[in-house]
C-alpha cells in the first residue's frame, strides 16, 4: 500500500495521546489505592490531559488531509453498524470530549466524593470519568486497528497482532510522553511512568517482532492464476490497459526501492524500541531528566517509521493486475 | 431477486479496447459529471476509467497464447467494498444488485478501494470521489432508448459480442446459460466476494481421434474386401444384415 502521511500522523498522534491519557489515569488509580502518594497538585492532571487532548486534536487535523471532501466528514458517522472507520469517527470525538471533561473537572476542582468505600477509599468524579475514558480509549485503539485488521485480503494486516501493536505501541509512546511530562510537572512520578514505559515498549517490541516473523512467512492466497482465472504456471502480463499511471498504480504500491523498505524496518526496530528504553533507563537512573523528552521524540520518530513500514509492507492483491505498463 | 451482471467471453475478446472508449464516452457525458483525463496527449497520461482491457501471455514460446482480459467492477453479491464505507455512499441496490457510489455522499477516504481485492475502484483526482462501473445504470432503464439499446455502453460497442449482459439470477437468461454451458467462472474465488460478473474461458475445438480409429480393428489381417457375412442360422446384430 502507499503510505499516506496523513494516516501515519493520524494513527501515531492518536496513539501517543491515548497512551498519555492512560498513563495519567493509571497513576490516579494507583493513588486511589494508596500505592502511589496522591497528587496534591491537580494542575498535573489538567496539564497532562490537555497535552493528551492536543495530540488527539493534531491527529484529527491530520486525518482531514486524507479526505477528498473534508467538509462532508460528518457523514462518516453514518454506517457504524458495519464500518470500523465509522466507529472510529464516532469514538474519537467522544473520547476527546471525555478527556476534556476529565481535565475540566480536575481544573475546577469539582470533585466531590461520590462513593466512600470501607477503608477510606473515596470514588470521585474524575475517577468515574477516567474509567469511562479508559473504556473509550481502548475502544478507539481497537477501532483504529480494526480498520486495517478487518481487510482479509491484506494478509499482513489481517491478524489480532495488528490490534495488539496499535494498543502497545500507542501505549508505549504515551507512557514515555508521560515520563517526559512528569519530569517537569511532577518529578515524583518519573520513576512510575518511566518503568511502565520500558515495560510497554518491550511488550510492543515482542508483538511487533512477532508480526514481522508472521508476515515473513505469509503465502499470498491470490495469484495471477486466480486473478484472471487461467490455470497455467507461466502467465506474464503484457499490458495493463494504459500507458501512464492510474489510481491503481499509485495507491497500492509504496513506489520505493525494496532496499529502502528493508532499511526502514531496521530504523524503526532501533528507534522505536531499544533506543527509547536506553534513554528512559538513563533518564531514570541518573536523574538526567532531559533524556526523557529525547526518549519520546526518538520513539515517536521510530513509530512514524514503523507506521510507514506497516503500510508499505502490505501488498494488495489488486497489484497482480498492474505489473506491466505495455 | 435480480442481479444484473456482465459475462465476458475471453475466447472471443480481441482486445480492441472499443468497450473502454465507449464506456468512457458514455459515462463522461453522463449526468454524474465528467471522468477526469489529465495530460491525455502528454508524457504521463492518467485518468479515471470504469473499464480497462489488459493483455496477458500464457505459456512459453512457442506454445504461447495471448489472453485479452477486460476488467471492470464485478458487482459482487457480497461486495467487500460496501460495508466498510463509513458514510453509506457505497451501496448495493436491492432491486438489481448493481453496486453504486453516491457521489454526493462520498468523502473520498479511499477505504472502499482498499477493500476491493480486484482494484476495480478508481478515485477521480479532480472531483475527489470514488468512481466505478455503474453498469450504465443511466442507460439500461432509459425508456427513451429502443429496447435493444438498453444495455451497457461496453456491451453495445463490442464488435465480437464478447460481452453479454443480463440477470445472473434468472437461470434461463443469456448470461446464466453462458455461465452454465460454457464454463463461466468468477475471479479470485478465494475471498468469498461472489462476483456477479463471470468470465468464459478460452476454448479450443479439437477433433479427438483414438489410435484404433486409424486402423480397422475388425480387420486384423488388413485384407480389403467385403466382410464375410454370417450364416443365416447365426445370430446377427440387427437380425437383418445377415440375410
Amino acid at each position: 500500500m502507499h503510505p499516506a502521511f496523513s494516516v501515519i500522523f493520524l494513527t501515531t498522534l492518536l496513539g501517543a495521546g491515548q497512551g498519555l491519557f492512560l498513563a495519567l489515569y493509571t497513576s490516579q488509580v494507583y493513588a486511589f489505592f494508596h500505592v502511589l502518594p496522591p497528587q496534591a497538585d491537580s494542575g498535573f492532571y489538567v496539564g497532562g490531559s490537555l497535552l493528551a487532548l492536543l495530540f488527539l486534536i493534531a491527529g484529527l487535523v491530520a486525518s482531514f488531509f486524507h479526505l477528498g471532501h473534508p467538509e462532508r466528514a460528518w457523514r462518516a458517522a453514518a454506517k457504524w453498524r458495519t464500518s470500523w472507520l465509522s466507529r472510529e469517527v464516532i469514538v474519537l470525538p467522544a473520547f476527546m470530549g471525555l478527556v476534556f471533561l476529565y481535565s475540566a473537572v480536575h481544573w475546577l476542582g469539582w470533585n466531590p466524593p461520590l462513593i466512600t468505600f470501607e477503608g477510606g477509599l473515596t470514588l470521585d468524579a474524575t475517577m468515574v470519568l477516567g474509567i469511562l475514558g479508559t473504556v473509550l480509549c481502548f475502544t478507539l485503539f481497537v477501532c483504529t486497528a480494526m480498520i486495517y485488521a478487518c481487510l482479509k485480503f491484506l494478509q499482513e494486516w489481517h491478524s489480532p497482532l495488528t490490534v495488539a501493536n496499535y494498543i502497545l505501541l500507542g501505549g508505549a509512546s504515551g507512557f514515555t510522553l508521560a515520563a517526559a511530562y512528569s519530569a517537569y510537572a511532577a518529578p515524583g512520578l518519573v520513576g512510575f511512568y518511566g518503568k511502565w514505559a520500558i515495560v510497554i515498549t518491550l511488550l510492543g517490541l515482542a508483538t511487533r517482532v512477532a508480526t514481522l516473523l508472521r508476515n515473513a512467512r505469509l503465502k499470498p492466497k491470490s495469484t495471477l492464476q486466480t486473478a484472471i482465472g487461467v490455470r497455467h504456471g507461466q502467465i506474464v502480463q503484457k499490458a495493463q490497459g494504459f500507458m501512464g499511471g492510474s489510481f491503481n498504480t499509485r495507491e497500492f504500491f509504496h513506489g520505493k526501492p525494496i532496499s529502502l523498505l528493508r532499511s526502514i524496518k531496521w530504523v524503526f526496530l532501533l528507534l522505536a524500541f531499544p533506543l527509547p528504553v536506553l534513554l528512559l533507563a538513563g533518564g531514570l537512573s541518573s536523574s538526567a531528566s532531559a533524556l526523557l523528552p529525547v526518549a519520546f521524540l526518538v520513539q515517536y520518530a521510530g513509530l512514524l517509521a514503523e507506521r510507514w513500514f506497516f503500510f508499505a509492507q502490505s501488498s494488495h492483491p489488486q497489484n497482480l493486475y498492474y505489473q506491466a505498463i505495455s | 431477486m435480480t442481479q444484473l451482471a456482465l459475462v465476458i467471453d475471453l475466447n472471443v475478446c480481441v482486445g480492441c479496447h472499443a468497450c473502454v472508449t465507449s464506456c468512457k464516452e458514455w459515462n463522461t457525458s453522463g449526468q454524474a459529471g465528467y471522468m477526469s483525463d489529465d495530460r491525455p496527449y502528454g508524457e504521463d497520461p492518467t485518468g479515471t476509467f470504469f473499464n480497462r482491457v489488459q493483455t496477458y501471455e500464457v505459456g512459453a514460446f512457442p506454445n504461447t497464447e495471448t489472453v485479452h482480459f477486460p476488467k471492470s467492477c464485478l458487482h459482487c453479491e457480497e461486495p467487500p467494498c460496501v460495508p466498510v464505507c463509513p458514510t453509506g455512499a457505497s451501496y448495493k441496490r436491492k432491486e438489481d444488485g448493481i453496486v453504486l457510489v453516491d457521489y454526493d455522499k462520498c468523502i473520498g477516504c479511499k477505504y472502499c478501494s482498499w477493500a476491493c481485492p480486484y482494484g476495480m475502484r478508481e478515485i477521480d483526482e479532480h472531483q475527489k470521489v470514488m468512481k466505478k462501473c455503474t453498469l450504465c445504470v443511466d442507460r439500461i432503464y432509459d425508456q427513451s432508448l429502443p429496447e435493444t439499446e438498453r444495455k451497457p455502453a461496453c456491451v453495445m460497442a463490442c464488435p465480437t459480442s464478447a460481452r453479454l449482459f443480463g440477470d445472473v439470477h434468472d437461470p434461463e437468461s443469456v448470461v446464466s446459460v453462458a455461465i452454465r454451458e460454457s464454463g463461466g467462472y468468477a475471479l479470485m474465488p478465494e475471498w468469498g466476494a461472489k462476483p456477479s460478473n463471470h468470465y468464459l474461458p478460452r476454448r479450443k475445438t479439437k477433433l479427438m481421434i483414438h489410435a484404433d480409429e486409424l486402423v480397422r480393428a475388425d480387420n486384423p489381417l488388413k485384407k480389403e474386401g467385403h466382410l464375410p457375412k454370417p450364416d443365416l442360422s447365426e445370430p446377427s446384430l440387427d437380425d437383418v444384415t445377415s440375410w
